[in-house]
Parts: C-alpha cells; sequence; structure tokens
C-alpha cells in the first residue's frame, strides 16, 4: 500500500487542530512561534505511531522531525515504505 | 570515559513516583544500571513502561547522550532489592516517618561505604539522619522534575554528611551530566524554601478571586522572567507533593504564610494532582508522563 503525503498531511493537521484550537500552515514551526510546548511533541509522537501503524526510534525520535506538518507528513511516509 | 564510569554505578532508587522515575529515567539514559524498589504491585507494574516513555521523551528532547546505551532496569517490590547498590536514592513521599523508616532499613542492608540519598524536597537532612547509625552516609539531592531536562541540582549537605558521600554523589551527578549546586541544610534548603510559599501565594491570589490561573502564570513570566509560571510549575511538582512540602515548611519555619491554602488543599481532595492526573490548576485532558 502506497501512502500519498495529501491524506497524512490533513490528518496532521486535523488533530493540531483538535488539540490547539487552531490552525497550523503546512510550514510553519510549531515550536518557534509559541503555540505548541515542546511537552506537545511527545504527543505527536504517540498520535502518529498509533494513527499510521508505525515505530518512531532511534534517531528518528528527534525534536526537528516534529517541527512542521511537512517534516510530520515526510517522516510518516519514510518509515510506512520502509516498512513495505 | 564516562561509558565505564556509568558501569561503575549500581544505582537503587526507592519509589516510583514522579521523581523516582524521572530520576531512574534519567539514569538508565546515561547507562547506569538501576534498581527500582516500589513497594505497591500496581505501581511496580506500571513503572517500566514510565520509565521508558521518560525516555523516549529525553531523546526526543535531546537530553541523553547519543553514544551511550542504556543501563538496565530492574523493578522490585522488595527493599532487600537495595541490597548490591553503590548509590541509593530515597524517593519515596515526603513524610518524616516513612522516609527514616525506609532510610534506615536500607543502611541495615547496604554496605558501610554506600551513600544514601534522600531525594527530600524540604525535610531537613539532619533531621533524617538522626534516625540512622551512621549520619556521616546521608546526603540529600534535589532534582527538579524533569530530571533529564534540568540539568543542575540541588546538593544538601547536612551537618553530619561526610566527605566520601559527597563525592560519591559528585561522581554520580557528574555521570548523569547534572551540575551540583551543594547549599547547607534547613528546611526545604534554598529552592523549596523560595519557590513553594511563592507558588502557594501564586494559589491564594487565584483563591481571592484577584486573577485566574492563566493571568497570574502570564504575568510572572512575561513581565517577571519565571519560565514556566508558578501555578503551571506547581502542576509539574505533583500538587500533593507541594502540600506535603508546604506543611513540613509551615511547621519548622513558624511561617504562617507556608501553610498550604484552601484552594490546594481543595484540589489535593479532590484528587486533582497536576499533570499526573490529567488536572491541577490546568486541565490537560488525561494524565501526562
Amino acid at each position: 500500500m502506497t501512502t500519498t503525503s495529501e491524506p497524512v498531511a490533513e490528518q496532521v493537521q486535523a488533530f493540531l487542530t483538535e488539540r490547539t484550537r487552531q490552525t497550523w500552515a503546512r510550514d510553519t514551526d510549531l515550536f518557534a512561534v509559541g503555540g505548541v510546548s515542546s511537552m506537545f511533541a511527545m504527543e505527536l509522537v504517540v498520535h502518529l505511531e498509533s494513527t499510521f501503524d508505525i515505530v518512531i526510534a532511534g534517531p528518528d525520535l528527534a525534536l526537528d522531525n516534529f517541527r512542521t506538518v511537512d517534516g510530520m507528513t515526510a517522516l510518516v511516509l519514510r518509515l510506512r515504505e520502509a516498512e513495505q | 570515559m564516562l561509558r565505564e564510569e556509568a558501569e561503575d554505578f549500581s544505582l537503587a532508587v526507592l519509589g516510583a513516583g514522579t521523581m523516582g522515575l524521572g530520576i531512574s529515567a534519567l539514569a538508565v539514559g546515561h547507562g547506569v544500571p538501576v534498581t527500582l524498589v516500589e513497594a505497591d504491585a500496581a505501581r511496580a507494574r506500571q513503572a517500566p513502561a514510565a520509565v521508558t516513555a521518560q525516555l523516549r521523551m529525553a531523546q526526543l528532547m535531546n537530553a541523553l547522550p547519543a553514544d551511550r546505551e542504556y543501563g538496565e532496569l530492574t523493578v522490585t517490590g522488595s527493599l532487600a532489592g537495595a541490597a548490591g547498590a553503590t548509590v541509593v536514592i530515597e524517593a519515596v513521599t515526603e513524610d518524616l516517618t516513612l522516609k527514616t523508616k525506609v532510610l534506615a532499613q536500607t543502611a541495615a542492608l547496604t554496605g558501610a561505604g554506600v551513600a544514601l540519598v534522600s531525594n527530600t524536597s524540604s525535610i531537613p537532612i539532619d533531621e533524617l539522619a538522626g534516625y540512622l547509625p551512621d549520619a556521616a552516609r546521608l546526603i540529600g539531592t534535589h532534582f527538579m522534575n524533569p530530571p533529564y531536562l534540568i540539568s543542575t541540582v540541588e546538593v544538601v549537605r547536612g551537618a553530619s554528611t561526610g566527605e566520601a558521600t559527597l563525592s560519591a554523589v559528585t561522581r554520580l551527578l557528574g555521570v548523569l551530566a547534572r551540575r551540583p549546586v551543594v547549599v547547607g541544610d534547613g528546611p526545604g534548603f534554598v529552592t523549596s524554601r523560595i519557590l513553594h510559599p511563592m507558588i502557594n501565594d501564586a494559589a491564594r491570589v487565584v483563591q481571592e478571586g484577584t486573577a485566574t490561573a492563566e493571568a497570574v502564570d502570564t504575568l510572572m513570566r512575561e513581565c517577571l522572567g519565571h519560565r514556566t509560571g508558578p501555578l503551571r510549575t506547581a502542576d509539574l511538582i505533583g500538587l500533593d507533593n507541594l502540600a506535603d512540602s508546604l506543611r513540613v515548611l509551615a511547621e519548622r519555619t513558624g511561617d504562617h504564610r507556608a501553610a498550604p491554602c484552601e484552594l490546594l488543599l481543595d484540589k489535593v481532595r479532590d484528587g486533582h494532582l497536576g499533570r499526573k492526573t490529567g488536572r491541577g490548576f490546568y486541565d490537560y485532558g488525561k494524565a501526562q508522563p
């Protein structure tokens, strides 16, 4: 099964909107603008793992991978591809 | 070099509460093997997953050395598990009777050269030392929560604390990449003595209807440079632990301002203990690591 970026990005945006009550552009740095705490990053990790059935570990478990919707989307697609 | 030094230590942590879990994660993440002793069976069962969650969080925050393998974590219900440790850190509930009982039993189980460390947030080290056969072995550390993220540790040297004990703890903190600041003894030492009554006042301001928790924290952060705001910090400490610490301070200093305010006591009674239960001064939705 291949996954394209659009549905993944939309899912991540929907989760962010639900949890932060604001909308986020795909390239906005979530942590830099102060809208999201770094503690929230772990929620993002857990959410991506359970939603997309992936395991994020080792060097992938770095804050930089969760800074933007685009970054998270790329990570999800890469990990899903690696599993196939 | 650090890797080998980490393996020189075998750490026993007593109590799998917020701080016991956090200190265990810090040590394991720096390659130090840890035996975590927790008498409560349900808590002991949850401990490995809780430590793993903190290790993941620490890794995410880039707070662990990348080139060191994790130390082994062993969880046991029996204090006898502490017998082989080179350093013991006690992190049970902030209660004099419980702490002294656990420390005295541990002193009898471990070798005469093993440093006994109390991670008390307020009870004076000399007061705890009075219950031990050899007061020189006892010292205090005051790790902040979460331990992996805050790299400075308040170290409390009691009047009787021995040089060897101080040196063992300093060496351990070096392996854990924490910077010790050694201070003298007294109720609440430095950080709790100053911070906890301030948080109590912040809660009192909310109790009296002068401002919301958000307003208090925003002013303290943005006008006075407090990193997280006193009430969000309270939620991170745990409101039950904070109330216990304030009682210790009020009893030992005679300062009525330190006696936990009604709003704080109400929240503790209602089980709203902060991040660990998902609600305190703020609502977190569900329990947070």
